[in-house]
């Protein structure tokens, strides 16, 4: 009853005139930068963060939910038109959602890409509302051991179970933490890897690190390689659904969402899985099997919906555990650290009105973006002709500017550039980037909870495994990390036996 | 007789099944970043104390060898045929090898920001990175680009320097803008 008082609280806050304006804004550069290909959900928010720099907070996170789901709407039209997935999220959507829009039927695909964020972002901002005090409720019960053992979860997650190569995404993981552990460290004072430098003291902002990896590395990698042609946007009119879709569609959207959410609170959940889980059950009920392939309507619905849900999920553990499961959650817990605000367990005791007001801008935000993006589809469907030229100068421009204004110093300029060729040469050799981010953000604390956890056994590793969560934790490691071994010495070697017995 | 430029594109546009040895790179570079972790760690003076038991030191040395171990993993890795696979997009043409020259003048227009901002100012400092990488990525509409970086620079100094009070410096036009 307390939540929902405060939740009504935080809309009346949005609904202030000047603030309406803000998360208007918000959701329109939002869904214009997400558009732009080559440009995923985290990149747009990372990008258009130094917008919100002279703003107060409450005004910030206004701004900051229209831009989270524009960006993540403005992808999926990206898909669809152009069969570009700005991020891995949406590459389920552009198998169908391209396919439909060749066939001619672009309209009805940007409709229930629509229409379907909108039903699963709501639901799922309703599950964030219902789910998170439930997790904060037990993580306010979490001492340092927990802490440092879920992050530890995180790291292994991140490396071992998403992405193609477990050492590529140690690398990267690796690379983060290094350069997480630059400036002076909080327990001691003393200096690391500052190498002299003084504005190295208070180490490298996490949005200079975000900006260069996502955008300057995306930028140089794309310009090293850029294809000298005019691209193919399938021309769209204003999205529409006839009775027929919205019969095809609904269920896929609900179900979507059901995959979606619970896949994005997890600590190793994100997008990816959702998705494809969706399409293979939308292909499997479909009473129109002969589509798949070729554009099917269901197989735009579902995953659009899944990946929205997760959307919201993922704010679940990143709001009361302070921990990001995917590249936008991370960016935007490096933006509530630009504030001065530590996500956790405390953020709703201590920050309770912005998290509510951020709450409703979410509901707010996901409304307008459905009112604006029927009328203003085939506005967003030009700028995808944006000469690439134009596009990579900008996103270069931007870039700089926002690294820029984090300390206003030069130096970060330079950071920016030697970081954005590290990402350049992760894309060069296919290494994941979302480790790095993880490592920048959750090194230094999970650094400051172990050390904790072995100040109570005054030294002794056995403080590590403190709480019963903790315990719980480490299991789930253990059994992820050999899982695979299992898999390589008993089950083949099984397998192998039993095929030579018969 | 090949030059170096040609032997690096054939490198590069071979297909991802051959062995990439440029990967050993990555490996070296890996090698090299845990060395000065583990030096720097060293010159960390070894301060404990009852709070705070483990000390600055624990976690660079921790780091340091695990990015040697990882080294010698990745080496394995790639001995044994391990590639990663490049990043693709709808902008992005893997076919041929990495335009190298692009990519050193971007880089060239980055520094001329980062080294001019502070004293000609974000407007003009903006202008010349905008019109810098147009012109890098291959535009050659030199007055449309200088009209639009301009715009461009004015604009977003204005729009957020002046509207929304994000540090962004005048410069040599403080005064005037």
């Amino acid at each position: 009853m307390d939540n929902l008082n405060n939740l009504l609280q935080g809309f009346e806050d949005v609904i202030a005139p000047m603030n309406l304006l803000l998360a208007l804004i918000g959701v329109l550069v939002g869904t214009a930068v997400g558009v732009l290909p080559g440009i995923g959900p985290a990149m747009t928010v990372a990008l258009l963060l130094p917008i919100t720099y002279g703003m107060e907070p409450v005004q910030a996170f206004i701004m900051f939910a229209g831009i989270f789901y524009g960006g993540m709407y403005g992808g999926s039209t990206t898909s669809i038109l152009l069969n570009t997935p700005g991020e891995s999220s949406s590459v389920v959507t552009a198998i169908e959602g391209n396919k439909m829009a060749k066939a001619g039927r672009a309209a009805q695909a940007l409709a229930t890409a629509a229409i379907g964020s909108f039903v699963a972002g709501t639901i799922g901002t309703l599950l964030l509302v219902l789910v998170t005090p439930i997790v904060v409720d037990f993580a306010i019960g979490l001492g340092a051991p927990d802490y440092f053992a879920l992050m530890l979860l995180s790291f292994i997650a991140v490396t071992s179970v998403l992405g193609a190569s477990r050492i590529r995404g140690l690398v990267s993981l690796l690379m983060g933490l290094t350069i997480g552990l630059v400036g002076i460290d909080a327990v001691s004072g003393q200096q690391r890897l500052t190498l002299g430098v003084p504005q190295l003291a208070d180490g490298i902002d996490v949005v200079v690190v975000a900006v260069a990896v996502f955008a300057v590395g995306e930028a140089l990698w794309v310009a090293a390689h850029l294809r000298r042609r005019p691209v193919e946007v399938v021309p769209v009119g204003r999205p529409w659904m006839g009775r027929k879709d919205w019969k095809r569609s609904w269920k896929p959207w609900l179900r979507g969402t059901a995959f979606g959410f619970p896949f994005g609170a997890l600590p190793a959940g994100g997008a990816e899985i959702p998705t494809f889980l969706s399409y293979a059950t939308e292909k499997r009920l479909t009473k129109h099997p002969e589509e798949f392939g070729k554009g099917a309507i269901e197989g735009v619905a579902g995953p659009e919906a899944a990946n929205n849900a997760s959307a919201a999920g993922t704010l679940v553990p990143m709001l009361a555990l302070g921990l990001p499961t995917n590249a936008t959650a991370a960016v935007m817990l490096a933006a509530f650290q630009s504030y001065g605000i530590q996500p956790g367990p405390l953020l709703f005791e201590r920050e309770a009105s912005l998290v509510w007001v951020l709450i409703a801008s979410l509901f707010v935000g996901n409304l307008l973006l459905l009112l604006l993006n029927l009328p203003l589809a085939p506005t967003w469907a030009r700028l995808l002709r944006i000469p690439r030229p134009y596009l990579y100068a900008g996103i270069l421009f931007f870039a700089s500017m926002g690294a820029y204004a984090v300390n206003a110093q030069p130096l970060d300029l330079f950071l920016l550039l030697i970081l954005g060729l590290l990402g350049f040469a992760m894309r060069r050799f296919g290494l994941p980037v979302l480790p790095l981010i993880l490592g920048v953000i959750l090194g230094p604390r999970a650094e400051l909870q172990g050390r904790r956890s072995l100040q109570l056994s005054g030294g002794e590793l056995s403080g590590l495994v403190g709480g019963p969560v903790s315990y719980a934790v480490y299991t789930v490691i253990v059994l992820v990390l050999v899982w695979p071994l299992v898999r390589r010495f008993v089950a083949r070697p099984l397998r192998e036996r039993g095929v030579r017995e018969r | 007789m090949t030059s170096p430029t040609d032997e690096r594109s054939v490198e590069d546009a071979r297909p991802p099944q051959g062995k990439d040895r440029a990967q050993y790179g990555v490996c070296a570079f890996l090698a090299l970043l845990g060395t000065a972790v583990l030096v720097d760690g060293l010159g960390i003076p070894h301060v404990t104390s009852s709070t705070d038991p483990v000390g600055p030191r624990a976690v660079p040395s921790l780091l340091g060898a695990l990015l040697l171990l990882v080294a010698v993993l990745y080496a394995v890795d790639v001995a044994r045929g391990g590639h990663g696979e490049p990043e693709a997009g709808e902008d992005v043409d893997l076919s041929r090898g990495i335009d190298w020259r692009t990519v050193l003048l971007l880089i060239g227009a980055f520094v001329v920001n980062a080294v001019l901002i502070e004293r000609l100012g974000w407007v003009i400092s903006g202008a010349l990175l905008f019109w810098g990488t147009a012109f890098a990525l291959g535009n050659r509409h030199h007055v449309r680009n200088l009209l639009i970086a301009v715009t461009l620079s004015l604009t977003t100094f204005y729009a957020f320097a002046i509207g929304l009070g994000v540090n962004l410096p005048a410069g040599v036009l403080q005064g005037i803008l």
